[in-house]
């Protein structure tokens, strides 16, 4: 037996542990100062950085406590623990006091919290009690949705009350958290967040997993059919575009132009529009200049083929690209580097940049050859994420804005007016309380006091 | 008339109000407190025209975009709510002394924007992240919410010296609001900033998920948001305990405000960042 109560004596101090706003207050202190933490040490670096920055033994410590990916740390992750523990106790502790309170036929209504009560106007009235009865009872049944009136052996009591409902609105604060919290669980276990970069006219069926580098296929294909980017006169960007085709099955499924701020779902996956990049040209237009008759021949070299040049002067392929290429130590940017096959069988290996058209001069031969026009083109690189649980998230959302509003702003508010035989005359009292904004409950009884009066005037 | 010098003018004017109020205070003249009333109600207006007048010239320059994204456009915005709430505190408490204690807080905002050499008053287009209408709910939203921060840590440092001189021996404290109007007053406006810093971290995290494809990624602007919002949560929370009225609710409400300002000010010196700005 008396084990039996030491461990329900056990048992319940843990249970009021977890429902103590103290518990509350410390948590929240806690997490909003550890939070500083990451944001005064970069999160998810390499070591090798770290290390560079803390030294070794830091380094070590810090990796244990797993400071470089705090938010997702034990420690971290017990504390977000700890505060859903706490709301559900919390709520579970208070709701059926609240239950009781709200859903009542009839409502308990303690004269003394009234009367006691350091805010109320008194007044009297000439009025006899019947008057003043008939007069005030519809005047408060229009402002309070519940009300009933009391007989005394020597007046009566006008009994009201509204918002009964509105206690309900930190409960439903409090389980807005718990659904952002099981949100954010449930994304991290069965969401994911990639990327992958598809260059112009090529599809791809797999990203790269952004925490681990690991591949990931995807049910579908992406192709990209065009990307393209505008600059405003400043030079900021202003638009990055991509046309994106989903095929499944070898089939076109959908097609959409995704923009920043407008991304293509399909099928669970989010495609955004995160980056782009240039990649290097498979085309290159060249002009060939022959000096032995001053005639200029254009010719569009495709990488790797090649191409014959007028004239019997044999034959130029388009070898490489570089964006930047060193000549005796002077960066001569981008550059096109080929082979020029003369028809007496020698070989003669040419470099065009792209900036510098007579740089080809130096080569003192028959054909002086520049670049006049390349066909660039670019990657996109797209921010691919699945999160199942994105709408557990936005539901938390919805709830946390409207019982913010209710518990902020509604309250449950109760009257409370006593008509006394007084002599010749009716002694009345107004009083209310309210379960929030006290201040404006105390200017609301004011006001009903002074209309009340008004009213009772003979 | 560009509105960068309507807002210069409304920075002056703003200082003015402040001045009034103040002094107000101190002589305890009512002529000069009808004065701060009425050119508080003045630079609301030219904030509210050169905010119009802003948007509108946007729109002429052809790259038209309300005007709430740089900081430059929302310190000004932030000025403006700051006017706003308070002359709806003075309407519905009558007392003007407060003004001497947030007036102040509009005008030096709107100083530092006009006058800090880091801000450009220049209308800019905006970069694709920026293209959203979640940004816009976002920022507002956000800055409602700062500014009855704004308020409750005037109103938090008035009931700090109510306190201290509870004998009444300073004639200028004396007239200071009752403390437990102060307290309400301070308890009112943390809950209505709280709603709408609520608000806006949701309305940014709809719009990370729209422009990135995930709402919260821990990144410092984010996270000091959060802050902010777990030190509000605490002080909402810490009026439930006993022990925990008035002065210890004032200071967290002082410290809370500090947090918004690092939040909004300090977040760009911390190391590492990619701000919103540059990423996208
Ligand atoms: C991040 C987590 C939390 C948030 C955002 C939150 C939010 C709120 C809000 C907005 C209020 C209304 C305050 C007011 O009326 O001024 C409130 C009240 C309250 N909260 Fe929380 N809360 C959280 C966690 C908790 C936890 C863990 C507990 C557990 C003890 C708790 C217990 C209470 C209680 C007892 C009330 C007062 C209810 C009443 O007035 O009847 N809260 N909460």
């Amino acid at each position: 037996m008396a084990e039996d109560r030491g461990s329900s004596d056990l048992f319940k101090q843990i249970w009021l542990f977890f429902a103590s706003v103290k518990l509350t207050v410390t948590v929240l202190l806690t997490l909003a100062a550890t939070s500083i933490i990451g944001t005064l040490i970069p999160q998810n670096e390499s070591p090798a950085a770290y290390v560079n920055a803390f030294g070794d033994f830091i380094y070590r410590i810090f990796y244990i406590l797993d400071i470089f990916d705090m938010y997702h740390s034990w420690w971290f992750q017990f504390l977000l623990l700890l505060l859903a523990t706490n709301v559900i106790v919390c709520s579970v502790e208070r709701l059926s006091a609240t239950w009781k309170i709200i859903f009542t036929e009839n409502p308990k209504f303690n004269p003394n919290q009234f009367t006691g009560q350091k805010e109320k106007e008194k007044y009297v009235t000439g009025c006899s009690l019947e008057q003043t009865q008939k007069r005030y009872a519809p005047y408060i049944s229009k402002l309070f949705n519940y009300n009933r009136i009391e007989s005394l052996d020597d007046g009566y009591r006008i009994l009201a009350e509204k918002g009964r409902w509105t206690r309900l609105g930190v409960y439903t604060v409090h389980l807005s958290v718990l659904l952002l919290l099981t949100g954010g669980l449930v994304g991290s276990f069965f969401g994911f967040e990639g990327f992958v970069n598809i260059p112009e006219g090529e599809t791809v069926s797999s990203i790269t997993l952004r925490n681990t580098g690991q591949k990931k296929p995807l049910d579908f294909s992406i192709r990209c059919e065009d990307f393209d980017v505008q600059f405003y006169d400043t030079g900021a960007p202003k638009e990055y575009r991509s046309s994106l085709t989903v095929i499944e099955g070898g089939k076109p499924i959908l097609k959409k132009d995704i923009i920043v701020n407008d991304p293509l779902r399909y099928r669970g996956i989010n495609v955004f529009q995160s980056s782009y990049g240039t990649l290097s040209p498979k085309e290159v237009t060249l002009s060939f200049k022959s000096q032995s008759t001053s005639m200029v021949y254009m010719k569009t070299a495709v990488k790797g083929n090649a191409v014959e040049i007028p004239e019997n002067g044999g034959e130029f392929i388009f070898q490489d690209y570089r964006n930047s290429f060193d000549f005796r130590g002077h960066d001569l940017g981008e550059v096109f580097l080929g082979t020029l096959k003369s028809p007496d069988g020698s070989n003669a290996n040419v470099i065009l940049p792209k900036r510098f058209p007579e740089f080809d001069k130096m080569r003192k031969s028959r054909w002086l050859i520049s670049v006049t026009d390349a066909e660039y083109r670019y990657y996109t690189g797209l921010q691919v994420t699945k999160d199942p649980s994105v709408w557990i998230v936005y539901a938390g959302f919805i709830i946390m804005i409207l019982g913010c509003f209710i518990t902020f702003f509604m309250s449950h508010q109760r009257i409370f007016i006593e008509v006394l035989e007084k002599g010749k005359h009716r002694a009345v009292l107004v009083s209310g309380t309210s379960d929030r904004n006290k201040l404006g409950m105390n200017k609301k009884i004011k006001t009903i006091a002074q209309e009340l009066t008004r009213l009772g005037e003979v | 008339m560009t509105s960068s010098l309507i807002l210069s003018i409304v920075t002056f004017i703003y200082g003015l109000s402040a001045f009034f109020y103040i002094f107000a205070w101190i002589f305890r003249n009512t002529a000069t407190s009808r004065l701060a009333t009425g050119t508080a109600f003045l630079a609301i207006f030219g904030n509210t025209m050169g905010i119009a007048l802003r948007w509108m010239e946007s729109y002429r320059l052809g790259i038209g975009h309300a005007p709430l994204s740089n900081l430059y456009e929302s310190l000004i915005f932030f000025a403006w709510t700051i006017g706003v709430i308070y002359i709806f505190v003075e309407r519905k408490h009558r007392n003007k002394i407060i003004g001497a204690f947030t007036m102040p807080l509009a005008f030096l905002t709107m100083a530092y924007a006009s006058m800090s050499p880091n801000i450009s008053d220049r209308i800019q287009p905006l970069i694709p992240a920026l293209k959203s209408n979640w940004l816009i709910a976002h920022v507002m939203t956000c800055f409602v919410g700062y500014a009855g921060f704004a308020v409750a840590f005037g109103t938090s440092a008035m009931f700090l010296f109510k306190k201290k001189d509870s004998e009444a021996e300073s004639t200028l404290i004396s007239r200071f609001p009752a403390a437990a109007t102060l307290d309400e007053l301070t308890h009112q406006m943390v809950t209505f900033g709280f709603l709408f810093l609520s608000i806006g971290i949701i309305t940014g995290a709809v719009w990370a998920n729209s422009a990135w494809g995930r709402y919260w990624g821990w990144d410092p602007k984010e996270t000091w948001s959060l802050i902010t919002w777990f030190v509000y949560a605490t002080l909402l929370h810490a009026r439930l305990m006993r022990g925990w009225h008035g002065k210890r609710i004032a200071f967290l409400s002082i410290i809370g405000f500090l947090v918004v300002m690092f939040t909004y000010f300090g977040v760009n010196y911390l190391p590492g960042l990619h701000s919103y700005g540059s990423s996208g």
